[in-house]
């Protein structure tokens, strides 16, 4: 079975899920009054499950077929190429993204985003520190005065031991 | 009209809102520029921007700016490296970048540059004519009738996805649609679907879901696949300058696509993509035999039809946006958003209520494409410089960028998990060609589709509605027929292949 169906799967497992709180766990809690609308808080959950279920039937059960190979689209990116590519790499910039996510508060944004800058050119290969801890000061400077000062929007700049 | 012209050129002629014009227009020329990211992803990173403006007007210019900037931007990419940022100007390459390689990137430049100001202009003429008359009707409309349009415009845009895509297109609508549902609604006033989490009872983040959908997933790309960022060396670009002769031989071309190019571009789903491979298509069709030979090969035609095209369809997207509320395209779909959140609902009562902000965006779009042409040709060969910066530095940037795009929306570090959450899901949602437009389109229209839905219901007690009110009912069989045709149609033809004998 190849990977849409695979996820055609997922997504209808989604939407079961998602139908069965609709149907059967939602309406417990409904006030008396509320019963009496001709339209619940999960009517439209309803109708968007059931034909959520339907369509992803379709695409499971393979109904609709294509009759030609993929356009010649450079974005369309055809996932049998998939050991042809780098994923570690993604892997670690993800990785990366959640370590900010979760240190831009503790650590403070000024060595929050340094760090990430740095440490992204890093895992993409690039070995020249110097300017990398330049460029990254720069950009770091230049986004906190953009945001703090010009758009108003709090940034705390130094880690939270540090006080503000 | 002329007198909301004036409000428009009144408004637009301030002096911040030129700013955010020419602003835009640099900004998204510059971003657009880079391969692999598209007006879509650099509109998203935008709208935190855009938003803390506070001026929807001006929001909205900023926005428009960075959009046809990112196309141009988007063009230069495609014609000195053969490297579309996007989809809509694959069609640019065809002949632009042949051109180059012959030493003319300069020619092919203007001539792109000139091609999408002669489409950007004639197309926001026909939005000012259309746009109008469009949403006089639209006032018309009741809430059923408002609800049976938007499952019109969606399954439009599934309809259009092409073949084998049908099914795909509209589970991603119905994921959006699910995904709207999340969250405390105005309607009823209980949380739904928050499975007890605090972090979700005001539902997803647009701008988080916006950058998750598009911009994570190219910039993952590019790292994924180091040849889709080729960067290098462009080379000079120099004689900017077209002769008379291929001025005149491309006026006719620039006209017609001017024309195919907004109407395509009004129909929700099919954009500026469609519009610039069907406007190369025609007019190779019919040119002259000679002329022919030379598509492909660097034919100046070849290279102003989709250029033309693909701007004038732009221009057209902002026909339903700005008249009914639907947006056609994903990009349209997030200049939505963008207005939602400064407390705009664009749809018919936007000319009435706002007519500022309705004629400005016209205005700007003018301006917009004159700053182009004037502005930015003459800078394009030092513009042109940002496609040597390597990757190693880019790259880390534009996550970064992503990441505070959806942290300054909400100032919320949950959030950034989230996107990378989200991030995720959609680029593996990409590997298997899930199309990803549909579901945004479905999380903005959402809100909208079941608040109209609930009022039709109460109005009527019940679904009656449906079949005593003729337009609604007419609308809701166009949406089905849009859903059925293209895989009928589909089956017929395969059956046709295999030799089995059809009715007719």
């Amino acid at each position: 079975m190849a990977l849409d169906r695979w996820i055609g799967l997922i997504l209808l497992g989604i939407f079961a899920a998602y139908g069965y709180a609709a149907w059967f766990t939602m309406d417990g809690s409904l006030a008396p009054f509320m019963q009496r609308n001709p339209i619940w808080p999960s009517t439209f959950p309803k109708v968007l499950s059931v034909l959520g279920i339907l369509v992803g039937l379709v695409i499971v059960l393979g109904l609709e077929k294509g009759d030609k190979p993929r356009e010649e689209n450079p974005s369309v990116i055809v996932y049998r190429q998939l050991r042809e590519f780098k994923l570690g790499q993604a892997g670690l910039l993800l990785g990366l993204m959640v370590a900010y996510a979760l240190l831009l508060r503790p650590a403070g944004f000024v060595i929050a985003t340094v760090g990430f800058l740095v440490m992204g050119s890093v895992i993409l290969g690039e070995r020249r520190w110097i300017t990398m801890i330049v460029v990254a000061g720069i950009a770091t400077g230049v986004v906190w005065y953009l945001v703090q000062v010009v758009l108003g929007i709090f940034l705390r700049p130094l880690p939270a031991f540090m006080g503000i | 009209m002329l007198e909301g012209i004036l409000i428009g050129l009144q408004t637009a002629f301030s002096i911040q809102n030129l700013l955010m014009v020419i602003g835009g227009c640099l900004i998204g020329t510059f971003i657009g520029m880079l391969p692999g990211l598209g007006p879509m992803s650099i509109i998203a990173i935008m709208i935190p921007v855009a938003i803390s403006l506070g001026d929807p007007s001006a929001a909205l210019i900023l926005l428009a700016g960075v959009y046809y900037g990112a196309i141009f931007g988007g063009s230069t990419s495609s014609i000195l490296l053969n490297a579309p940022g996007v989809a809509g100007t694959v069609a640019t390459s065809f002949d632009g970048y042949p051109m180059a390689r012959d030493g003319k990137a300069g020619k092919a430049l203007t001539i792109a540059a000139i091609a999408s100001f002669c489409g950007g202009s004639i197309g926001a003429i026909l939005l000012m004519i259309f746009a109008p008359m469009l949403s006089s009707v639209a006032l018309l409309f009741h809430s059923a009738e408002y609800f049976a349009l938007m499952v019109v415009g969606l399954s439009a845009i599934a309809a259009f996805a092409g073949t084998g895509q049908v099914a795909k297109a509209i589970m991603m609508t119905l994921l959006g649609l699910i995904m709207a549902t999340v969250g405390e609604g105005a309607l009823f006033n209980m949380p739904r679907f928050t499975m007890g989490l605090m972090d979700l009872q005001s539902g997803f983040a647009f701008i988080t879901l916006a950058m998750a959908m598009f911009a994570l997933p190219e910039a993952l790309y590019l790292v994924m696949d180091p040849a889709r960022s080729k960067s290098g060396q462009s080379g000079d670009i120099k004689d900017l300058r077209i002769t008379r002769d291929e001025a005149r031989s491309i006026a006719p071309v620039i006209g017609r696509q001017s024309l195919q190019g907004f109407f395509i571009g009004v129909l929700p789903g099919a954009g500026a993509t469609i519009a610039s491979f069907l406007g190369y298509a025609v007019e190779r069709n019919i040119a002259p035999e000679k002329e022919k030979q030379e598509f492909g090969k660097g034919s100046i035609k070849g290279l102003a039809a989709p250029e033309t095209a693909n701007n004038a369809a732009c221009t057209g997207s902002f026909v339903p946006l700005l008249t009914l509320g639907i947006p056609g395209s994903g990009t349209t779909a997030i200049l939505l958003g963008a207005l939602i959140a400064l407390n705009v609902t664009p749809g018919p009562r936007l000319m009435v209520d706002d007519p500022q902000i309705f004629w400005a965006v016209i205005i700007s779009m003018y301006i917009g494409n004159l700053v182009l042409l004037i502005l930015n040709l003459p800078l394009i060969p030092y513009i042109a410089k940002i496609l040597a910066v390597p990757r190693n530095f880019l790259i880390p940037f534009i996550l970064f960028f992503t990441l505070m795009g959806a942290y300054i929306g909400q100032n919320n570090a949950t959030e950034l998990l989230l996107l990378v959450g989200f991030g995720i899901c959609a680029t593996i949602l990409r590997f298997a060609d899930y199309p990803l437009a549909p579901l945004l389109i479905g999380f903005i229209l959402g809100g909208m589709l079941e608040d109209n839905f609930s009022r039709s219901m109460q109005l009527y007690d019940g679904v009656s509605f449906v079949w005593e009110r003729p337009m609604t009912l007419g609308l809701l069989v166009i949406a089905a027929l849009l859903v059925i045709l293209p895989s009928y149609r589909a089956r017929r033809a395969r059956l046709r292949a295999r030799g089995v004998a059809d009715g007719d």
